[in-house]
């Protein structure tokens, strides 16, 4: 600010009245262009989330973070990557697919109700223990989180690249979601004040 | 905050007992929506965290004024009470 009134004050008289008012209007208008870009950069009110595990636990924490932030006004976009992809899966499909794709189908869960737990999982008796702790609680089961969520204006994205590498065919995922890649992360991200990989 | 809780005028009462993080306040942001500009909702829960919460709520959130909070007991449970504003 102080730079710019010294300018001001150079700008010499015999130049003239007509020159100085350009030579100011010019210089202003420099000035907004650069508080345009300036305000162009600035972080929006958003949170951006990567959802890499698919694991019950770690997902609950997604979902409780993502409705809390779109409670108090912010703009979520999650992003479904890997496991974190089974968070989404509303069904599993044999069909069509190869002998690696059939196997890795068999071995995740069909659904969000198949994800297990982060620790003590013991082939899914930790899962059961956690959901029945968690209803005794009273705390909200995380397939109501996802659709409170979704109610909320949640953007939801899966990553294309992972979908394919782990053979999960589009249906077998929410049929509400986008669809992208990094650079989908990455525009979001980028002017999110907020950014967590889970 | 200076504001009498006693006197104050309230809009709507929410009862949000029994519920956990997050949903005292995803419940008070779906009430303050139906609400007009000025008014005030009470929230009563007996989630501890939710003190922390509507105070967060309130600082991130452009458009509600938490006016103050309190505690009560009831039936051998404390209540976290709270007293937001709708201002836009």
């Amino acid at each position: 600010m102080t730079t710019t009134i010294l300018e001001v004050e150079r700008v010499s008289p015999r130049n003239g009245a007509a020159t100085d008012i350009q030579s100011l209007a010019e210089r202003v208008a420099a000035l907004e262009a650069q508080l345009a870009e300036v305000q162009s950069r600035l972080p929006k009110d958003k949170v951006t989330i990567v959802v890499f595990s698919g694991d019950l636990d770690r997902v609950l924490a997604a979902f409780i973070i993502a409705s809390g932030a779109a409670t108090l006004g912010q703009e979520v976009a999650m992003f479904f990557t890997f496991w974190g992809l089974n968070a989404l899966r509303r069904q599993r499909k044999l069909r069509g697919k190869k002998l690696t794709e059939k196997m890795m189908a068999l071995m995740t869960p069909a659904d969000t109700k198949g994800m297990g737990v982060s620790k003590l999982n013991f082939f899914g008796a930790g899962a059961l223990m956690l959901r029945q702790m968690m209803k005794e609680k009273n705390v909200t089961s995380v397939e109501e989180l996802i659709e409170l969520c979704a109610t909320l204006g949640v953007k939801m994205v899966s990553c294309e690249m992972s979908r394919d590498v782990m053979g999960i065919a589009p249906d077998e995922l929410r049929p509400d979601i986008e669809v992208g890649g990094v650079a989908a992360y990455l525009a979001d991200a980028l002017e999110s004040r907020v950014t967590l990989f889970i | 905050m200076g504001v009498d809780l006693a006197t104050l005028a309230v809009t709507r009462e929410l009862d949000v007992t029994g519920l956990k993080c997050p949903m005292p306040l995803v419940k008070a942001r779906q009430e303050i929506a139906n609400l007009a500009v000025g008014d005030v909702l009470k929230v009563i829960s007996t989630d501890r965290g939710s003190v922390k919460d509507f105070q967060g709520w309130a600082k991130a959130a452009a458009n509600v004024e938490l006016l103050g909070q309190s505690e009560d007991t009831a039936g051998g449970k404390t209540l976290y009470i709270h007293f937001v504003r709708r201002v836009r």
